[in-house]
């Protein structure tokens, strides 16, 4: 039983074989994708393996402290920032292959043409909760 | 009304429903339906004879939503077909619940989900709550499993490893949230120790008392790690460790050893040690190498080179630990130990904070991170 992060980037990640931006998809193609994720999430629901899924807008700012007393600073958004994320789903599995297969699944959300995009999702686990048994 | 001995009933009811033949989903909500009964009117008037009442009422429910449902009617037959359920002894319905439970169809998460459930009587909720998961994703794990077992029957005895595995996960990774899964582990191990002989059930028992042992003592107030050499060894539970040794001492005495009762021993020899220098490393060595002829592995291997290290220095640690795989999880947090303790902290300060970004979990990273601080700044 593991928890894994199955990131969705906007950019940053390598170039996809089917890399045609989501804007210049037919309506059709970009209402398959969308319905792929949401039957890729119910799937998951269905199998007791799903855990969370969410969108980010890709405009966000930079916040930092600024010193007592003072409002935090914002700043950017910054161009030429060169990872984004556009989203993410968590996994609660029983094996990383298994985490890796699903990963692979998710990746294979048609795009242009309605040919799977194979675009490149980071997979990452969850720091667990200590075991009892440490020695 | 008493909920722990509602809850201790459960399996054993649930138990003799799926023995005369009704499905898992069904013979669970005709047990419910019989708890809900049990609380509104025992109070006034209670039963001589609990569990006779609960199973009477359930099986009475289970037939009347059988025959109420049309669409079920093949199973009425089977039910109508059957001759009347012999009298079995309570406890082999636990068990048989126990293995269903654990059945080797299942995945691990899904074994673990349907035991807390239906033999240990913890609601949906509240089992989501301890993984960490929606309560929906909990549900659909459940029901599935339900689905997986259904058609289980068992005409000879289950393995009772696989059950063990399931309790000893629920006892090793569980969040303490609403429930306490460490103690409902060893409540369901010790139920199932009363309905079994079997010194690897005891020795497992034996193994989740003398780690609970030391609960209290393991961690900082402020959640921080404590290693075993800095414990307060006067914050242990010596009842727990009594019990736990006694145990231990009866399912050795059987000679019929397994994993868990070596692992038990290593346990019972830190239990019994009143100072880490105390500490009897050559036998935890001896036990160590009986785990690796009972399991061989890799896990094991890593700690026997921690335990070769205490009991014939680090040097002999090292050279140990040079012979086994170093993709074994804590490998670089078991190297960096022995290197500082060979003398050698500028090596042991690098494997620390390699170890920091491998470790699988915040509280070991922020231990491991503290140790290569410490060393890097002298302190």
């Amino acid at each position: 039983m593991a928890k894994y992060l199955l990131l969705k980037h906007y950019r940053g990640g390598p170039a996809p074989c089917n890399d045609v931006p989501m804007d210049k998809w037919t309506p059709e193609e970009v209402t398959a994708h969308i319905q792929y994720m949401n039957d890729f999430a119910a799937r998951l629901e269905e199998t007791g393996e799903f855990v969370d899924g969410q969108a980010l807008a890709p405009e966000g700012e930079w916040v930092r402290y600024d010193g007592e007393g003072r409002p935090p600073i914002t700043d950017g958004p910054f161009a030429e920032t060169k990872d984004l994320i556009a989203g993410w789903m968590i996994i609660d599995v029983d094996s990383y292959e298994r985490a890796v297969a699903l990963t692979g699944e998710l990746s294979a959300a048609p795009g242009a043409g309605g040919e799977p995009i194979h675009e490149w999702i980071e997979l990452r686990p969850f720091l667990a909760h200590p075991p009892t048994i440490t020695e | 009304m008493d909920d722990a001995l509602l809850r201790s009933l459960t399996p054993g009811v649930l138990g003799v429903l799926v023995r005369r033949g009704a499905d898992f989903a069904a013979a669970e909500d005709a047990v419910q339906d019989a708890l809900v009964e049990a609380v509104r009117t025992w109070p006034a008037d209670p039963p001589r004879d609990p569990k006779g009442w609960l199973v009477a009422v359930a099986w009475r429910r289970f037939l009347d939503a059988t025959r109420a449902d049309a669409a079920r009617r093949r199973r009425e037959d089977l039910v109508d077909d059957e001759p009347a359920p012999p009298p079995v002894s309570g406890l082999d319905d636990t068990l048989h619940l126990y293995f269903l439970c654990a059945h080797p169809s299942l995945t691990p998460s899904s074994a673990v989900a349907l035991t807390l459930r239906a033999v240990g009587g913890l609601t949906t909720r509240q089992i989501a709550q301890a993984y960490l998961v929606p309560e929906a994703t909990m549900a659909q794990r459940i029901s599935r499993a339900k689905r997986t077992v259904a058609g289980v029957r068992f005409d000879q005895p289950g393995d009772v490893g696989t059950v063990l595995r399931v309790l000893y996960l629920v006892f090793n990774e569980g969040y303490s949230g609403d429930v306490d899964l460490v103690a409902e582990a060893i409540r369901l191990t010790r139920q199932l120790a009363a309905a079994i002989d079997h010194p690897e059930v005891a020795g497992l028992l034996a193994l989740m008392l003398l780690h609970h042992a030391r609960r209290a003592s393991r961690t900082a107030p402020d959640g921080s790690l404590v290693p075993l050499a800095e414990q307060d060894r006067t914050r242990w539970d010596t009842a727990a460790i009594a019990e736990g040794v006694g145990i231990l001492q009866i399912a050795l005495s059987r000679d019929r050893l397994g994993q868990f009762q070596a692992q038990a021993a290593v346990a019972a020899l830190h239990a019994d040690a009143p100072t880490a220098e105390q500490t009897d490393w050559v036998q935890i060595v001896e036990w160590y190498d009986a785990l690796v002829l009972l399991t061989d592995s890799p896990v094991v291997r890593l700690n026997r080179a921690v335990a070769v290290g205490e009991a014939d220095g680090a040097r002999a640690g090292l050279a140990v630990l040079a012979t086994l795989d170093d993709t074994v999880p804590r490998y670089a947090a078991v190297a960096a130990y022995l290197h500082e303790r060979d003398g050698d902290p500028a090596t042991a300060a690098r494997l620390y904070a390699e170890a920091a970004r491998k470790a699988p979990n915040a509280a070991e990273r922020d231990h491991l991170t503290r140790q290569a601080a410490r060393l890097n700044t002298g302190r």
